[in-house]
């Protein structure tokens, strides 16, 4: 018999990410960029395309992309120019969008994504460069209609190509996640792939394994989460394997994903092949970017997140795991080291923000940068609760209401009367009347179980709404009954 | 050669819609224009780099400031069909 294994295929994945660039103002003309206003609010001659206008380079789109061609270790070319990509589609009012084809503003970057625990792979990034988006078309089936809202034309895209070098589903997650972190890092972009400011097409192909030549690709649109790239991409690959098995071919074309049914479709309407016929855009003129320049703005760049991370560790004395945890939101980082400021106790600030805070954070479904809890609020609450005026266990529902109401936890501690009680006669009151109500384990305690002594400061709580100095308690039912 | 084809190629990716007696004359005409082009081909222009732009200009740039928008009305005002402040196309995609 001949060999009936299995062929074994490896895949090969590359992804285009385009990055929204938050300037106020669009790539070429002066209108504002503010997301969700009413159709048509936001164009002017010139993003409307209108005959006669010529568009002019927004400063700030060309330094953000600088900042962020240094941050993924890119080389900045010294000579740049842009270029009209020809198509016909509704969204795109000139019948061109201008783009840059042969002198992009940078070549040949890469990025480090983790491999495990240690291990780093590195993955190289081909090419970033400048673009316009396009507009939003709504399709209406009552009126067999496509509406367009050109708001958004115009509006500075970074688009960002990797290698085809992931040759995974999670490696590709990981390039993303790894991406965002270093982009987020940059403050040019809220990365929001559910705004739409991140968004990523992924090119997957597969192919004998051992074989050179690349397989034929198709192109997944329609990625609007992380979770999205990896199921899609996965999908995408079984779909592939079953089409070499059946003995047929793969067909080079774009699918969409759709989240609800967890595959994807191909886009017959895109079915002819591309070609863009690109030109020169005339009404630009070419860029010359200084060494100077991108020194300058390289000062700008503060620090990357890995080195954010081991900084974290040495300064403030905490773990690499904490110091993982905070770097993943840029401002939760900065909102620690602010309280470090005024808070000495690193550690226990530390893991105050990483517990409570981020469950407070993640049970709303929110951000640190979207709630109104200032560094000081956290400290004051720190300050409260180490002299004993609440404890643990107040300070946690102080943390949630300061989250809620943006009050400062003084405030909320004397409005709700949270302060706990330490003074010394209403203790001993208390302790009286529970040795009195629990004859039973008064006599354990005597008897030597100690462990029941919890059982009473737990009552004690219960008694006060958990209002009582609980060491204080403990303290005193230890004096009455063991050191009587 | 300039083909039929070629003429028909180029005629879909700009949405023109041609008859066979334009087909035909295009990819005369076109032909025609071509071969002028190719004389320039003799000419040695290994020492002259590639012409993106005309003019001496470059790095013009603009702050990134915000000027005023036009209305939804003036944008609007020389569209076909609109709806809801939309502009309104013929359906693009299935």
């Amino acid at each position: 018999m001949t060999e009936t294994t299995q062929q074994q295929y490896e895949t090969v994945i590359g992804l285009e990410v385009h990055l929204q660039l938050s300037t106020k103002t669009k790539i070429f003309c002066g209108c504002a960029i503010v997301f969700g206003k009413a159709p048509n609010t936001q164009t002017c001659p010139v993003c409307l395309g209108l005959p006669g206008t010529l568009p002019v380079l927004n400063k700030q789109v060309l330094d953000y992309s600088i900042k962020v061609a240094i941050a993924l270790n890119f080389s900045v070319n010294s000579f740049i120019k842009f270029d009209r990509k020809n198509y016909y589609y509704p969204d795109l009012p000139k019948g061109y969008q201008i783009s840059q084809f042969d002198h992009p503003i940078a070549s040949d970057g890469h990025i480090m994504i983790p491999i495990g625990e240690n291990n780093f792979k590195r993955i190289n990034i081909t090419r970033a460069h400048m673009e316009e988006d396009a507009g939003k078309l709504i399709h209406d089936n009552a009126s067999n209609a496509s509406l367009v809202d050109y708001n958004r034309t115009g509006t500075p895209l970074l688009e960002i190509v990797s290698e085809p070098e992931l040759r995974s589903a999670q490696e590709a997650y990981d390039y993303l996640q790894t991406l965002k972190l270093t982009l987020q890092y940059c403050n040019v972009s809220d990365c929001d792939m559910e705004k739409g400011s991140l968004r990523c097409d992924a090119n997957v192909s597969i192919r004998p394994v051992g074989e050179t030549e690349l397989g034929t690709k198709t192109e997944l649109k329609n990625l609007n989460s992380f979770k999205a790239v990896k199921a899609s991409i996965e999908y995408e690959v079984k779909r592939q394997k079953s089409v070499l098995e059946a003995g047929e071919k793969i067909i080079q074309e774009t699918r969409l994903w759709d989240e609800n049914k967890l595959i994807s479709q191909s886009m017959r309407s895109k079915e002819e092949a591309h070609d863009y016929k690109y030109f020169p855009e005339p009404d630009l003129v070419p860029f010359t970017i200084e060494a100077s320049v991108i020194d300058e703005i390289a000062k700008t760049i503060v620090e990357g997140p890995q080195e954010k991370r081991e900084r974290l560790v040495k300064d403030y004395a905490i773990s690499d795991y904490d110091a993982r945890i905070l770097i993943q939101d840029p401002e939760l980082s900065r909102f620690f080291e602010e309280c470090t400021k005024t808070y000495k106790d690193t550690k226990k600030i530390c893991n105050w923000i990483n517990g409570q805070v981020l469950t407070e954070l993640n049970s709303r479904k929110t951000k640190i940068a979207n709630i109104s809890l200032k560094p000081e609020n956290l400290t004051q609450l720190m300050d409260q609760l180490d002299s004993g005026v609440i404890n643990n266990l107040a300070a946690k529902d102080v943390l949630g209401l300061m989250i809620d109401s943006g009050q400062s936890a003084d405030t909320i501690i004397k409005e709700k009367g949270l302060a706990q009680v330490s003074d010394d006669g209403t203790l001993d009151k208390i302790v009286d009347e529970l040795i009195q109500e629990h004859q039973t384990i008064v006599t354990q305690i005597k008897e030597g179980k100690e462990s029941a002594i919890g059982f009473l400061v737990g009552q004690a709580m219960r008694k006060t709404q958990g209002k009582a100095n609980p060491k204080k308690i403990g303290d005193i039912i230890k004096r009455r009954l063991l050191h009587a | 050669m300039f083909t039929e084809k070629d003429v028909k190629y180029i005629a879909s990716l700009s949405r023109i819609h041609l008859n066979e007696e334009q087909t035909a004359q295009f990819s005369k005409d076109l032909e025609k224009i071509l071969s002028y082009v190719k004389k320039l081909e003799q000419l040695d222009v290994s020492d002259v780099k590639p012409t993106s732009h005309v003019l001496p200009l470059k790095n013009v740039y603009r702050n990134d400031e915000i000027k005023p928008s036009l209305t939804q009305e003036q944008a609007l005002k020389f569209s076909v069909e609109q709806h809801n402040g939309s502009f309104k196309v013929p359906k693009v995609i299935e």
